[in-house]
Order: C-alpha cells, then sequence, then structure tokens
C-alpha cells in the first residue's frame, strides 16, 4: 500500500477558532481537511491561504447534523484517499435563550449539531484509526459545559455532553492507540463572542483572572499539542485555555 | 478464496494469530485472545468483505470460527 498523506480533519473551519486550528496544524505539516456549512468564501479563503503558505488544504461543503452526509464525506473523500490522523470536532452553534422561552427546536439544533454532530464524525474517524493503530481526537468543549451559563441551556449541555463522550471514547479507543481529548475554551474573541454587549464583554473580563478575553490562536495551540507526538501519554483529559476563569 | 479461507484471512489479520489457530471451534474471545473492540472489528471486516450487514443481535451469537463461517454462508 502506498503512503498516503497524512491529514487532519477539522469541522467548523471557516472562521474563528477553527480557522486557527486548520492554519496551526498545517503549520505542524498536516495535510488539513475543513468544513464549512454558511461561509463557502471564507473556508475557501482559509484554504487557499494555507496553500499559499506552503501548506496543503481543501475545504468541504459538509453540516455535520447530516449523518448521512458525513458519512458520504467519510467514504468519498477520506477512506483510502488520505491517512486520518487528526479529528477536531470544532464545528458548534449557538441558539441563546433563557430556558422558560427556549423553544424545542432551539434546544435540539444545538444538540444536533454540536454533540451529535460531533459523535458521527468521532465514530466515522474511530473507524478508521483503529485499524490503523493510530490516531487523535480533540474535541472543542466549552468552559460553560463545565461552569454552566444562563441563557446557554442547550449550549452548555451539548458542551458538557462532549466532556462524556471525550472521556468514553479514550477509554474505549486507548487500546488502538487512539486518543482522544477535550480542549475547553473560555471566552475567546471570535464572531461568536462579538455579539456580544459592551457591558457583557466588560463583565465577562471583570470573572478573567488573566483579564482579558483568549484569541483563537490560544486553542489551536493546544489543539496543536494535543495532535502531536509530543502527547501520546495524554487521553480522556479536557484542558481547559480560558485565562483562569474556571479552574 | 472460499467463504473459510475469507474468513480465515479476516481472523488472522485482525487478530495477529497464526493460520493454524484459526480452528473452526476456536473461540474468538477465549482461544484467540479478542476483546469487545476486536469482535466489532472483526464483524466490520466480515460485512465488509461479504457486502452484508450483520445486526447486533446476530453478531452476539458469533462466538467462534465456526459461527462465522456458518452465519456467512447462511446469508449467501
Amino acid at each position: 500500500m502506498s503512503e498516503l498523506t497524512s491529514t487532519a480533519l477539522v469541522t467548523g473551519g471557516s472562521r474563528g477558532i477553527g480557522k486557527a486550528v486548520a492554519e496551526t496544524l498545517a503549520r505542524e505539516g498536516f495535510q488539513v481537511y475543513l468544513t464549512y456549512v454558511s461561509k463557502p468564501e471564507e473556508a475557501e479563503a482559509v484554504a487557499a491561504g494555507i496553500n499559499a503558505a506552503g501548506g496543503s488544504a481543501r475545504a468541504f461543503r459538509l453540516d455535520v447534523s447530516d449523518a448521512a452526509a458525513v458519512t458520504a464525506f467519510f467514504q468519498e473523500e477520506i477512506r483510502e484517499k488520505v491517512t486520518l490522523d487528526v479529528l477536531v470536532n470544532n464545528a458548534g452553534i449557538t441558539k441563546d435563550g433563557l430556558i422558560l422561552r427556549m423553544k424545542d427546536d432551539d434546544f435540539d439544533r444545538v444538540l444536533d449539531v454540536n454533540l451529535s454532530g460531533a459523535f458521527t464524525c468521532l465514530r466515522e474517524a474511530a473507524k478508521l484509526m483503529t485499524r490503523q493503530r493510530k490516531g487523535r481526537i480533540v474535541n472543542i468543549t466549552s468552559v460553560v459545559g463545565q461552569m454552566g451559563n444562563a441563557g446557554q441551556v442547550n449550549y452548555s449541555a451539548a458542551k458538557a455532553g462532549l466532556i462524556g463522550m471525550t472521556k468514553s471514547a479514550a477509554k474505549e479507543l486507548a487500546g488502538r492507540n487512539v486518543t482522544v481529548n477535550a480542549v475547553a475554551p473560555g471566552f475567546i474573541e471570535t464572531d461568536m463572542t462579538a455579539k456580544l454587549t459592551d457591558e457583557v464583554r466588560a463583565a465577562y473580563i471583570e470573572a478573567i483572572p488573566l483579564r482579558r478575553l483568549g484569541q483563537p490562536q490560544d486553542i489551536a495551540d493546544a489543539v496543536a499539542f494535543l495532535a502531536s507526538d509530543k502527547a501520546g501519554y495524554i487521553t480522556g483529559q479536557v484542558i481547559a485555555v480560558n485565562g483562569g476563569m474556571y479552574c | 478464496m472460499s467463504v473459510e479461507e475469507k474468513i480465515s484471512k479476516i481472523i488472522i489479520d485482525q487478530l495477529g494469530v497464526s493460520a493454524e489457530e484459526v480452528k473452526p471451534e476456536a473461540s474468538f474471545v477465549e482461544d484467540l485472545g479478542a476483546d469487545s473492540l476486536d469482535l466489532t472489528e472483526l464483524i466490520m471486516a466480515m460485512e465488509e468483505e461479504f457486502g452484508i450487514e450483520i445486526d447486533d443481535d446476530d453478531a452476539q451469537k458469533i462466538l467462534k470460527v465456526q459461527d462465522a463461517i456458518a452465519y456467512i454462508k447462511n446469508k449467501q
């Protein structure tokens, strides 16, 4: 069998944390496949930027909450085409609202994308990684999955779910040399947090011992470490990158 | 290749055992050292090789090499 290109798949790679993760893993030498749903131009621009910088990247439209589409994507683009060494489950959405006013659909949709979508990708990746006896899976969870957050019952439930999934998958796949870890960002400067009002933002900064929001690169560096050979003995862990706001 | 040979090859590849160990009466867990993940991988490899789907209830009854052979032959 000929050598296939070592590849990292980053879901939700068109902007924010996913973009920084994609660019960083490309610099670490992985071919990067990034997925997007709503922003094809941005995703293509990320891939083009990586390619222009001497790396290798491709962007794919993929809604991770569509299990059939995820399975087909793995079948058509990953399986026997590349060596999937790294999966970063980063794709996520928010539909914030107070419990009393939250619609079923707003709850379900957030769970479908953030948790079920991550599971489908993890399962398909695990099928390949167990066989190759090697693999790194990193789930991007959130500080709110650890500490809770008013107005985000759906998002925090999904993110807490990802932590449980990380720990179970780590135990199940350890015998095949596949590590599964989570990175839990605190408040990071992205489109997702740009929606916040100045007062809310100031209140958040007040709650962060390091007195600033994090940058996407802070998260990407933690992911790159977990994906590297240096992290081979770390599995089932949640690395909090949150400026000390939750310990 | 016969069904027996194909299954034997899957087992050898998957479990890293020798051809001599893969006897019809050999139990995957007790004789061939398979764990639950190995069993799942075996089932998936057989599904792929023979282009069939083996549901979980059936899979749980495949305990020995001869069970796998009988199951596949019956399905074909």
